[in-house]
């Protein structure tokens, strides 16, 4: 057991910070909390992940030979560390680097793999994620949407939400049913569609932070070329379950760094803003509840480190590995709570002149409201940690 | 960077396992809470011949020379284990206590004896208002020529009845500063003046028992480090109690999320087993992600310590916290999931239900604890 760098890790992440010191563009407001970017800063931030992979730091986990780093999990890790503690800009292509590419990596033809995977690390081209539908959201496996062969061309039909960056992608990685007499785990095929395709409808979906940043995405017989699909055909399920391990497992140590960003600036506000008339800091219940923050966010810190370890010893990561996301997403509910509290009756405001403080506040708790419900709700997340780390039965 | 265990720690967290599955049965347990003293000599000197004792004494003073993770592994092991027996109050609180503050002869004489199993200590700290901390300690010790003479009843000393040695928290000075003026004494518990008292213990294994001193006369060569400073030594050494009793709160939470998931597992209502049952598998769930919580921030805790990097009393007070509310939470939830037969005497669920209640709440509880960590960080 140590918990310090050994003299190669330490190596790496000073080589990461010093290309983080010289680089991070000087106009990135570094008290922006959010991960999610908002649409003004779009050029930035592509522009932002090009210097990345100039550098060599997009796609870092990915192999060479795809042009990756070949980086191991600790300096994966190491790296997001980094990135959060710096409040450096997420790269635009989220979607692109920690789901479209691996799954390409795993299950792409040669021609894909050419096509697309050093776009997708310099953000020359965008990816978005259509995979939920209105009537099927943590029930993935029930979605309608239809792709049929006709000629060299699927005609894809359907209705997809949630979309991130939908708005401004060039691809979209997109589940569909193909057949539809099959149990509905089997009958679904993956596909790559380029997203300026006839047929494809756009729309902002507003959240309730007022800000866009998903879509849905409307398919009217929109045609996609044969040999665009990922996988074999009706094997599609499998090829998602990819997708979403990457979804739920790269972001780990990013999500706990968040969390300990955020939550020092939480005690900072408690020490500067008076509650009636002391710092809330000196609030006893004030500070019961930022000391169980602390616990919750050390715990999130630790169970990530025990992971990593367990999958580096065993290949697999132990029962810790699977909780991070259910307790990074409700201490973070927990925290915005805690802040709009703080902030006392300006906490009923979305954004106020007198502080601009408030706003960044606000939206770090409203979008709180959505961190227990995409990449799997913490129902489903539950269910995961019942059913497979317990092994209990599977529910009805 | 590497959060795990040694070959060599495997083997002691096995060989503990294997030794308690074998001889701290529940059996066990029911047949010593119902003794006069909750006390097995032979279960004690089997531990001893296993050199359990030392494990985190140093060599020098005649211990094992492994750390706070070593102790960590084997008191998680008897949490699970619920083991009727000592331990802790000896090798848990008293060593630490006595390893941060004694010198010369006596610290070889006490750590020597704890090391070996001869000798049980325990610490004499909190007293009639309840509290774990400096103010709470009125007791007195007045000195008179070579010797102090000392006067106070402390409560809530674990295990006293049974312990050879008892370390007493006494004021030798008034000062402001109710953390000064604090010193600590070795007392024969033998001594005709000092009176022993078992108290009705939620946990009849882990005894508490109220201490009376009344004018007991120790030598100087019986005060552990330097007269009136003895509180930050003792707050250092807390720090070591609280994380080991981390780490058997997390021993005692995962053996109750192992029984609570084989439970549900087998247990049929409505034509299947309970646990296919949402309001109970995300119930333990729940549970798992509190024991999870507790052994992450335990073990890094006992690094911290053994290390003594800069954090290591934020990480202790951070392992307290979450060890305390996996106790109470994960074994009243236990109970929960077990229905009704959880609830009766006859079902092992109230054993571990105790033993997490009294590691809730000795050293002071997670809200006592969660101060603990706001003052460190506010």
């Amino acid at each position: 057991m140590d918990f310090r760098d050994t003299p190669e890790e330490a190596a790496f992440r000073k080589e990461i910070q010093d290309w983080l010191e010289a680089n991070v563009p000087s106009d990135w407001d570094r008290s922006q909390l959010t991960l999610i970017p908002p649409e003004d800063r779009l050029d930035m931030l592509r522009n932002w992940q090009a210097k990345l992979h100039e550098g060599g730091w997009a796609g870092i986990n990915w192999p060479k030979e795809y042009g990756g780093r070949g980086a191991s999990l600790i300096e994966t890790a190491i790296f997001n560390q980094e990135m959060a503690r710096v409040k450096a800009p997420p790269p635009i292509n989220v979607i692109g680097l920690g789901m479209a590419g691996p799954t390409i990596i795993a299950h792409g033809t040669h021609e894909q793999k050419d096509r697309h995977l050093e776009k997708i690390l310099s953000a020359d081209e965008i990816w978005c994620q259509g995979f939920s539908e209105p009537g099927a959201g943590s029930d993935l496996g029930g979605l309608r949407s239809t792709a049929i062969l006709e000629g060299d061309s699927w005609i894809i039909n359907g209705q997809k939400v949630w979309t991130s960056l939908a708005h401004v992608a060039q691809w979209c990685i997109f589940l569909a049913r193909t057949d539809t007499t099959a149990p509905k785990h089997k009958g679904i095929t993956y596909f790559l569609v380029d997203m300026s395709s006839p047929g494809i409808e756009v729309r902002p979906l507003r959240q309730i932070t007022g800000s866009a940043d998903f879509n849905e995405m409307f398919f009217t017989d929109v045609r996609v070329p044969r040999e665009n699909i990922l996988g074999e055909i009706n094997d599609g399920w499998r090829v998602a379950m990819t997708t979403l391990l990457h979804e739920r497992g790269t972001l780990g140590f990013a999500l706990s760094v968040g969390a300990r960003v955020a939550l020092d600036e939480l005690i900072r506000l408690a020490r500067e803003t008076k509650r009636y008339g002391k710092p809330a800091i000196e609030d006893p219940i004030v500070r019961q509840r930022l000391a169980s923050l602390h616990v919750e966010v050390e715990s999130l810190r630790l169970n990530n480190y025990r992971a990593l370890t367990s999958v580096m010893k065993t290949g697999v990561p132990g029962p810790e590995g699977s909780l991070g996301k259910l307790i990074w997403s409700e201490s973070m509910q927990r925290l915005g709570d805690l802040a709009v509290e703080i902030l006392g009756p300006a906490g009923m405001l979305e954004k106020w002149t007198e502080n601009p403080r408030v706003a960044t506040w606000q939206y770090i708790h409203l979008r709180s409201r959505g961190h227990t419900i995409e990449a799997g709700t913490s129902e489903i997340l539950r269910n995961i940690v019942a059913e497979r780390v317990l092994g209990l039965p599977k529910h009805k | 960077m590497d959060f795990g265990l040694t070959d060599e720690q495997e083997a002691l967290r096995k060989s503990a396992r294997d030794f308690l599955t074998e001889r701290s049965t529940t059996q066990l347990v029911r047949k010593l809470m119902a003794s006069k003293t909750g006390f097995d000599e032979g279960l004690w000197k089997e531990m001893s011949g296993l050199g359990w004792m030392g494990t985190a004494i140093s060599e020098e003073d005649g211990g094992l020379g492994l750390g706070q993770i070593e102790l960590a592994i084997l008191t998680e092991e008897t949490g699970r284990a619920i083991l009727p027996a000592p331990f802790y109050s000896s090798v848990g609180l008293a060593a630490p206590v006595i390893a941060g503050a004694a010198e010369g002869a006596i610290r070889k004489e006490l750590l020597g004896g704890i090391a070996s199993g001869e000798t049980r200590a325990t610490l004499a700290l909190v007293e009639a208002e309840g509290r774990w901390d400096a103010p709470g300690v009125k007791a007195k010790a007045v000195k008179e020529g070579n010797g102090y003479t000392i006067t106070g009843t402390k409560l809530f000393v674990p295990d006293a009845h049974l312990a050879g040695e008892i370390l007493v928290v006494a004021r030798t000075s008034r000062e402001k500063d109710k953390t000064a003026g604090l010193s600590l004494f070795a007392v024969p518990a033998s001594d005709k003046n000092v009176k022993v008292r078992q108290l009705e213990t939620i946990d009849q294994t882990r005894r508490l028992c109220r201490v009376r001193f009344s004018g007991v006369t120790v030598g100087a060569d019986r005060m552990l480090g330097r007269e009136g400073e003895a509180w930050p030594l003792l707050t250092r050494s807390l720090d070591r109690a609280a994380t080991t009793l981390a780490a058997e709160a997390t021993g005692v939470a995962a053996k109750v999320v192992e029984l609570s998931r084989d439970y549900a597992k087998e247990r049929l209502q409505f034509d299947r087993p309970i646990g296919s049952f949402q309001a109970i598998s995300h119930r333990i769930a729940d549970m798992l992600v509190l024991t999870e919580n507790a052994r992450s921030t335990t073990y890094y805790a006992a690094w911290a310590l053994d290390e003594g990097v800069p954090d290591a009393p934020l990480a202790a007070a951070t392992a307290k916290v979450a060890g305390s509310e996996a106790a109470r939470t994960v074994a009243q939830d236990g109970i929960q999931v077990h229905g009704g037969i959880g609830f009766t005497w006859e079902h092992d669920m109230h054993l571990y239900y105790r033993r997490a209640k009294w590691l809730e709440l000795f050293l002071g509880d997670a809200g006592i604890w969660r101060e603990r960590v706001a003052s460190l960080f506010a």
